[in-house]
């Protein structure tokens, strides 16, 4: 650990939480239908959009309808993404003559893209056409995160209404969180990031001499656009198979940094929009308090670990500690570019939303350095999390932790105004449920069949994290992987498929009714009686409920995984 | 900060404490084994699933004995076994307890209710009853009750007084005073007339009288579950269900490692984990809870209303009885310029001698201990004693030389300014109108500007006039009840708005609601104003709690939130509230917030203690569960626990006794303090939250300890 190493992770944290606040506002204005900047130019295009669509503006859902518009368009657009990569050898824009994707691995990334979980069992260059990138992914990308975010837009809506029936439309939420949102922040940044050395064309592949005479062939295509909107639509899938790691995707500390804050930027400014929406900014600061201090706990746990090395090394003539020269620490699958520091924040980052997008091989860290990821994932991809998703789902354990210690001040529990009652409880609880049920359920059948056993490249603890891993990948709609499993098989693309869509669509329709319960409700003033939910002890109260509710559940499978890995390395036993 | 614990003056009914009382704790026993019965564990879903579980760990004992498992691991899963049966027998005994002081009060209440014979009058044949048994009397009939005899059922008197002895339901010893008209004619059955007659008009259909209802309650017969327990249920039995994902898929984890879990350390890990301590506690502190409310002499008609009054925003408060003392006194003399103190003192002595109301006695008092002026003969004097009536708002004397007459401000002028204010004018037809020039402009304002000063100190003005003449003002004072100021303040930081509700005029309500530190107030208050108060403060999303005993109230009962009736109102306002108040103590409705509160904050603070529990219990099983393949989990073992199965039957050993360890807490509430709900939180979260960590890991290695001493493990 280097004092280089801190300023950096310091400098990301300063960056990050001084986008709060105008994100958060110019966030606000979009949803609340305000004038903004951008209204000139955009308005026109909303509204064509809406007369062509047959969309009315002004007419709004209860939270049934919504969850129902949500669902439709979410199927609509799996099935033209399978037809797409199915039909891709017919149509346009594929110079390298790409065979029509397999139909296990079609599903899987159907269900990846439009779950906003990007995992890819496949290699990209090798794999998609580039009709199939822009058409199919990069639009899902756009699309999959809008999702997200308008659903998070219908929960903060049941908070701050009262005694009403409906929590907004969703069309009219998708076209502006497209329109006002994520276009304006591609097509500035797109171009940053095409002046930094990202290639944007239509090129087929090249094929270039390397010094030794050899032949390699480098891939091509629309990188930069995809890259913006892969991180700030936490999608994460790369437009290569190395993604973040390599250099066309990102291709410098500059870029790397850049990305890193997009990942948390509509996250965390969502937490603003939160506090403004049901007008105290504080309640906002509170949420955006757990999870910042979550993220900082995990990144320093990945960073110090990292760059403690492996004690295996300890006899062996490897640099250890970092020098002007050598990174010092354990290097194994880290770009010798972005050094230890920068890749456990982005590790972390990547993971607590859930963006997946890597640029460090998350197999190659240290036990413990790779259980950061798979708990940041485990607790439901809430800190800072997937657009919306995120601060839907820490809103849900919000929920729970209010109700469990808000009895505690003799009141029947309140958040924000709204009673919390059995139907919020339910409906909370349920949402949790999904995620042990579909990671451990999952886990548990694909490591005892031999389909499942034939993925993994490792045999021992570390061989159990892979597949503990791809299944909290898929549920938590991560999308990044432990590089060792071979996922592109019938079993696994099918098993990760199915988690994918249950920890997205099981986790949204409770959290839509308890939208939909909460708008009905009436709001109580706070008094000095009420259980206050924007200071210190409720930020610890919530990070606490977490742990033990979100985290604890997972314990058992982390000890036979990283946790026994790790003492058994210092054992001497390596797998 | 004062920390008063709850009831001030909890009377003797049932208060000894439950937990040491044999006569609770031996019926307990018997019915702990009685509830294993499934059909009603069903109704508690974490202890239901315990008793699944350990059944299913029978079944695994008894195959093993009979195929002959090897003697260690035989003793290991009778432990196990054992344990997980006396988990149950504990959470049934936590709610036998609780219900124990019920049932015993039930059986008192019973004695009441003997069959009691009822004089029936014979409709149509003037007075003349008939015997009839009590339970055949429906609503309607008319019974005589005389002197000794048992009031065979609830109904208003329609004729007599008569001074009844209510403690079989009140447990209050001193007999009331019942009597036919106004809001003091309801009598309910089971009481006894010990003076004079009384005939009653049968309100209630047999089987639905108060009694009955009330026996009903103490038991718990129709307990039904409220809305915060069916909530926590659910929250509960959704981490039950958790925690089976993460128990059920330990053996293919297991089976991926080349290593084997048994099912009885499966079962052992499961039944820590799931939140059994507040699963077992939960129905015995809401029983224990109405128990509170029972002992503190206040039937609540239902657990949602105890709910609540925990949840009340807002406390409308009658001003008479609660705020101030019952009664005004006099406090000083005010006379008007040019008469004297002393003239005006006797006046208002004179026209006071015989009202025996506490206003007038406190006139007499007054003008005797500063002026000096003795009391007087009533016979001596010839006079006519003129009692108040609400038609004419006065009260006063007449002798043969004067007419004296005191009352609000308006009506005193309005007599003075008649023809009987003189004692010619009172009997001589066609008197000259000399009297009304008795009253100058100059006085009329001078009495106004001493009415109105006193108002808007919170006083009540009382003019004086004699013969057509005015003499004063006798100030009224409110006296507001010592403390209660303090704690209107100790409410307010609860986040608890008072409203003074009072007939009083603005000016006056304000000054005595500025010096009893409520925060608002409403005035000349009527029945009507009282209902669109509770509805407009509801209109905001806030719960409204009152009182009332009138038959007027009954709307405005019926509307708030909690309301609660006093005993001595009339049935319609018995029937509208959702509390009785067997006292009739209206300054009560603080203490019934704050057992409401109680109530849920240890509902909380026991749900945030089992939960907090599960990390020291991951801590002890998981290393001994995955020991036997994977030793270097052994580092896991942090509490240093003997062995493998020392370290599980440890872990569940401690998770049965803590149920028992806490029946004390959970019957007799967690501490409440009238302070702001950040500092409860962070109190609370402290000892249940963060104590919830420490002391199982505490505990555990304890037990561990000594069952190793011992050989059990």
């Amino acid at each position: 650990m280097t004092a280089n190493g801190f300023i950096q992770i310091a400098l990301f944290c300063v960056v990050v939480t001084l986008l709060v606040k105008p994100f958060g506002l110019y966030m606000t204005r979009v949803f609340n239908g305000e004038r903004t900047f951008l209204s000139l130019v955009l308005r026109p295009v909303e509204r064509a959009i809406y007369l062509a669509s047959g969309v009315k503006e002004d007419e709004e859902q209860d939270w049934r309808g919504y969850g129902l518009a949500m669902l439709f368009f979410t199927v609509a657009g799996f099935i033209a993404l399978y037809a797409i990569q199915r039909l891709q050898a017919v149509l346009p824009f594929n110079p390298q003559n790409l065979d029509p994707v397999a139909p296990d691995l079609a599903f899987n990334t159907s269900v990846s893209f439009v779950t906003n979980t990007n995992w890819q069992s496949y290699v990209p260059e090798t794999t998609m056409s580039y009709l199939t990138q822009m058409a199919g992914l990069t639009t899902h990308n756009f699309v999959s995160a809008a999702t997200g975010i308008a659903l998070a837009i219908a929960l903060v809506r049941g908070f701050a209404r009262r005694s009403a029936l409906t929590i907004g439309n969703f069309w009219v939420d998708m076209t502006r969180t497209v329109l006002y949102v994520l276009l304006p922040i591609s097509i500035v940044v797109g171009l940053f990031f095409v002046w930094q050395g990202m290639p944007q064309n239509l090129n087929p592949y090249i094929e270039a001499t390397t010094l030794e005479g050899g032949k390699q062939l480098i891939a091509q295509g629309q990188v930069a656009s995809q890259e913006v909107i892969k991180m700030i639509g936490t999608n994460g899938g790369g437009f290569f198979n190395a993604n973040s790691a390599h250099p066309y995707e990102n291709p410098n500390a500059l870029t790397n940094f850049i990305q890193i804050v997009l990942i948390f930027s509509i996250g965390a400014g969502l937490t603003n929009v939160f506090g403004r929406m049901v007008g105290n900014e504080r309640q906002g600061w509170a949420i955006f308090g757990v999870m910042g201090l979550l993220f900082l706990a995990g990144t320093l746990t990945v960073y110090g670990v990292e760059s403690r090395g492996n004690p295996a090394f300890a006899d062996l003539p490897v640099a250890a500690a970092p020098s002007a020269l050598q990174a010092g620490g354990n290097m194994e699958g880290k770009e010798v570019r972005f050094g230890i520091a920068n890749s456990s924040l982005f590790t972390t980052v990547t993971t607590d939303a859930s963006c997946g997008a890597v640029n460090t091989m998350h197999d190659s860290l240290l036990p413990l350095g790779g259980m950061v990821p798979m708990i940041n994932i485990m607790l439901g991809e809430i800190i800072f999390g997937g657009v919306g998703s995120g601060l839907y789902g820490m809103l849900l354990f919000a929920i729970v932790a209010v109700f469990v210690a808000g009895l505690m001040v003799g009141r029947t529990p309140e958040y924000l105004g709204k009673k919390i009652e059995a139907k919020e409880v339910k409906m909370a609880m349920l949402a949790i449920l999904i995620l042990p049920l579909s990671i451990l359920g999952f886990t548990a059948i694909a490591v005892v069949v031999a389909p499942g056993l034939a993925g993994l490249a490792n045999a021992g603890p570390h061989g159990f994290s892979e597949a503990l891993y791809a299944f909290t990948s898929a549920t938590g709609n991560n999308g990044s992987a432990f590089a060792g499993l071979s996922a592109n098989t019938p079993f696994w693309n099918t098993t990760l498929g199915l988690a994918m869509w249950i920890g997205r669509f099981l986790f949204i329709v409770p959290m839509l009714a308890v939208a939909g319960s909460l708008a009905r409700k009436k709001l109580v003033p706070a008094s000095s009686g009420t259980f206050p939910t924007d200071g210190g002890l409720f930020v610890g109260l919530l990070i606490g409920v977490i742990l033990i509710i979100g985290g604890l559940t997972f314990f058992p499978a982390l000890a036979l995984g990283p946790i026994e890995e790790h003492l058994a390395m210092y054992a001497g036993l390596l797998y | 900060m004062e920390t008063r614990t709850l009831p001030h003056k909890v009377k003797a009914r049932g208060g000894v404490s439950s937990l040491y009382d044999p006569a609770i704790i031996l019926p307990a026993i018997g019915d702990s084994f009685r509830k294993l019965d499934p059909r009603l564990m069903i109704r508690n879903p974490v202890m239901f699933v315990v008793e699944i579980v350990s059944v299913l760990t029978t079944i695994l004992y008894l195959k093993d004995l009979v195929t002959g498992a090897d003697a260690a691991s035989l003793k290991f899963t009778f432990q196990i076994w054992f344990w997980l049966w006396i988990t149950l027998l504990f959470a049934n005994f936590a709610e036998a307890v609780a219900e124990g002081r019920g049932k015993a009060q039930a059986a008192t209440l019973r004695k009441a209710r003997s069959d009691t014979v009822a004089k029936r009058v014979v409709p149509g044949q003037g007075s003349r009853t008939e015997q009839v048994a009590a339970s055949a009397l429906k609503p309607g009939d008319l019974v005589v009750v005389e002197t000794g005899d048992l009031i065979p059922s609830d109904g208003d008197i329609v004729e007599g007084v008569a001074s009844v002895d209510e403690s079989a339901i009140t447990g209050e010893s001193a007999p009331v005073i019942r009597e036919s008209g106004g809001d003091r004619s309801a009598v309910t059955g089971g009481t006894r007339v010990l003076s004079d007659w009384i005939k009653v008009k049968i309100t209630a259909a047999p089987g639905s009288t108060f009694l009955d209802r009330m026996i009903a309650l103490v038991e718990g017969a129709e307990r039904q579950k409220t809305p915060n327990e069916i909530a926590l249920n659910i929250l509960l039995a959704g981490l039950t269900l958790i925690f089976v994902f993460a128990v059920a898929t330990i053996p293919s984890f297991a089976h991926y490692a080349d290593g084997k879990v048994s099912v009885i350390v499966l079962v052992a890990l499961f039944v820590t984990l799931i939140p059994t301590t507040i699963g077992a506690l939960l129905s015995a502190i809401g029983i224990a809870g109405m128990d509170r409310l029972v002992r503190f002499n206040v039937l609540a008609m239902s657990g949602r209303a105890v709910e609540a009054a925990g949840d009340v925003d807002t406390l409308l408060l009658d001003k008479t009885g609660t705020i101030t003392l019952g009664n005004r006194q006099a406090a000083e003399f005010i006379p008007l310029p040019g008469v004297t103190a002393m003239e005006l003192a006797d006046a208002a002595q004179l026209a006071s001698l015989s009202d025996e109301t506490p206003e007038g006695r406190s006139i007499v008092v007054l003008a005797k201990e500063k002026y000096g002026i003795r009391g007087r003969e009533m016979g001596e004097l010839n006079a006519r004693f003129i009692p108040f009536s609400a038609f004419t708002r006065l009260s006063g004397i007449d002798t043969e030389a004067s007419v004296i007459r005191k009352g609000a401000v308006d009506a005193v002028l309005a007599f003075v300014r008649s023809d009987a204010a003189s004692p010619a004018g009172a009997s001589q037809e066609g008197a000259v109108p000399a009297a009304r020039a008795l009253v100058s402009e100059a006085e009329v304002r001078a009495l106004t500007a001493s009415a109105d000063k006193i108002a808007k100190s919170g006083g009540t003005p009382l003019a004086v006039a004699k013969d057509g003449r005015l003499l004063g003002v006798i100030y009224l004072k409110d006296i507001i009840k010592g403390g209660i100021r303090e704690r209107f303040g100790a409410l307010r930081q609860m986040g608890i708005r008072t409203v003074m509700i009072t007939g009083d005029n603005p000016l006056t309500a304000a000054a005595i609601a500025a010096e009893a530190g409520v925060d608002d107030f409403l005035a000349q208050a009527t029945p009507e104003a009282k209902l669109k108060l509770i509805r407009e403060e509801q209109a905001q999303g806030k719960l409204v709690a009152m009182c009332g005993d009138g038959t007027n109230d009954a709307p405005a009962l019926a509307q708030a939130d909690v309301g609660v009736a006093m005993n001595t109102g009339t049935m319609a306002a018995r029937e509208a509230g959702n509390m009785v108040d067997l006292d009739s103590d209206p300054t009560k409705l603080i203490e019934i917030v704050e057992i409401g509160k109680q109530l849920l904050m240890t509902r909380g603070a026991l749900t945030t203690f089992s939960i907090a529990n599960d990390v020291a219990k991951y801590f002890a099983i998981i290393p001994a569960m995955f020991i036997a393949f994977y030793p270097q989990l052994q580092s896991l073992n942090v509490m240093h626990l003997a062995t493998p199965e020392s370290a599980i039957l440890s872990a569940i050993i401690f998770n049965a006794l803590i149920i028992v360890a806490l029946i004390p807490l959970a019957l007799r509430g967690v501490a409440y303090r009238p302070v702001g709900a950040a500092t409860i939180l962070r109190r609370n979260l402290l000892i249940y939250g963060l104590g919830g960590v420490i002391v199982p890991f505490i505990g555990i290695k304890l037990i561990d300890i000594v069952i190793r001493a011992i050989g059990l493990a």
